[in-house]
């Protein structure tokens, strides 16, 4: 048994939504610039102009990349020999939340879905649990805007829809989408499990380095096939036309019912944050 | 080159433009975005007078981020546009000229646009610290209830826009794609 204070916890999510708002991975500025000397059409080139010069002065001025810092969505993955000491984890991880959108001048951008009164602190966060085998715990801080939200989607496929079927439900995601998600996007797919499961799935796919193919070889083809089509939409950057509209696909897969064929898609704005620690 | 316009707008200025020019905007804009328009609209639905001036003016769709200490706003990109389409042709009626967003308008908006003579620009979404760099100064004018959502009157220096939807009845959003899409 091993035990965390809370307290770290905290800390961990405070300076991770810090550095997530502030700043894109080097995998996602790698694909961006790739996309930049591969884009075609003026006004995609001029997009993705601005949108690298952006990142590098939020990077530089320490300055939320997007005004849009996100619903805070937390991956917390605890093992299984931990004992959290020193209060709730969950008010911690709100309190870690909250201080850094204040600490950040982040927006806050979260409030009841019925009155629509905001909460004002952008809690609570959004928190996905897995207990795990070990004794250590990661956190990882991916604040999600609603532009590129807004436009997920949830198939129930019936199973003799099959593989093209997927395919069609996620070419067909990202054209209705068109450029309300802030292109050039991410795709998040899930295949598989329950409703809820693959939305979760779709998400997490996110989570790994822009552009790293799946480990699964049927997937990874599926992945660059989903590519090859979503960037012969034709509607490039910030939706005005260009060759790149997707910077890369993720699928994530899980095994499912018998008589179903769930599919989500997540899609994921240019701004595609997170950051990890372990504790 | 970019053709340099200013706010807020005439009626011929508005009518040259055409869609896919850039732009560089200076002078004063004011942002809204859902919750101002829905109050907006309430106040023309009770025939009382608004906050702010239609005639002429261009709206931002953006809701900034607090500012860094000595900075006059945080970040502000724009916010997807469509959202505010049930708003945008009673607002045109009444003057408005401009607007900024980002992402596709739909049709009752582009009839407006030509209907009235106005025009909607693009601005880069995602772009909230760059765009924040051509904002000289900003000022909470109504509804400051609404926080990041209160009207602010924002004087800009050069912002970047493109063209995206004209009087004339061009359309970026739907000819650019079409330009790009390979045959199936
Ligand atoms: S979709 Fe992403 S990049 Fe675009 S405004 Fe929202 S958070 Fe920012």
């Amino acid at each position: 048994m091993r035990e965390i204070d809370v307290a770290l916890v905290e800390e961990a999510i405070r300076s991770l939504f810090l550095r997530a708002c502030r700043e894109v991975g080097p995998d996602v500025l790698a694909c961006l610039r790739r996309a930049h000397e591969r884009e075609e059409s003026p006004f995609g080139r001029e997009a993705l102009r601005q949108i690298l010069e952006n990142d590098r002065i939020a990077a530089e001025r320490g300055m939320p990349l997007c005004q849009d810092t996100g619903m805070a969505v937390v991956f917390l993955d605890v093992g299984q020999d931990v004992h959290f000491t020193g209060g709730d984890v969950g008010e911690a991880i709100d309190r870690g939340v909250y201080r850094a959108y204040r600490d950040g001048c982040f927006r806050a951008s979260v409030l009841d879905p019925i009155t629509r009164e905001n909460t004002r602190d952008n809690t609570p966060a959004v928190v996905h649990t897995r207990i795990v085998p070990g004794d250590r715990v990661t956190l990882t801080a991916a604040p999600k805007g609603f532009g590129s939200e807004n436009m997920s989607r949830l198939f129930m496929l019936t199973p003799s829809q099959g593989v093209q079927g997927v395919m069609e439900a996620v070419v067909e995601t990202v054209r209705l989408a068109g450029g309300n998600p802030c292109p050039p996007v991410v795709v998040g797919v899930g295949v598989g499990g329950t409703a809820e499961r693959a939305m979760e799935l779709a998400k997490r796919s996110l989570l790994r380095d822009c552009g790293e193919p799946s480990q699964d070889e049927a997937l990874a083809r599926m992945e660059r096939e989903l590519l090859r089509r979503i960037n012969a939409l034709g509607i490039g950057p910030q939706g005005l036309g260009g060759r790149v509209t997707a910077l890369a696909v993720h699928i994530l897969k899980e095994p499912t019912h018998i008589a179903g064929l769930p599919v989500a898609v997540n899609m994921q704005c240019h701004a595609a944050r997170h950051a990890s620690a372990v504790l | 080159m970019p053709t340099h316009v200013s706010a807020p707008l005439s009626r011929e200025q508005a009518l040259a433009l055409r869609a896919g020019e850039t732009v560089l905007l200076s002078g004063t804009i004011f942002t809204a975005r859902d919750a101002a328009h829905k109050r907006l609209c309430a106040l023309l639905d009770a025939g009382e007078p608004l906050p702010i001036p239609l005639d002429g003016q261009v709206v931002y769709y953006a809701g900034p981020c607090p500012a860094l200490p000595g900075d006059p706003i945080g970040a502000c990109g724009p916010t997807t546009s469509s959202r505010m389409d049930a708003y945008a042709p009673r607002l045109l009626e009444r003057g408005l000229r401009g607007m900024i967003g980002k992402g596709p308008r739909g049709e009752a908006v582009r009839e407006a646009i030509a209907r009235f003579g106005g025009v909607y620009f693009a601005a880069t979404g995602g772009a909230g610290a760059l765009i924040a760099g051509c904002v000289k100064e900003a000022r909470v004018v109504a509804f400051p209830e609404l926080g990041a959502e209160a009207i602010r009157a924002l004087r800009v220096e050069k912002l970047p826009l493109i063209v995206a939807v004209d009087a004339a009845g061009g359309d970026l959003y739907a000819a650019g794609p079409a330009a790009y899409a390979a045959a199936p």
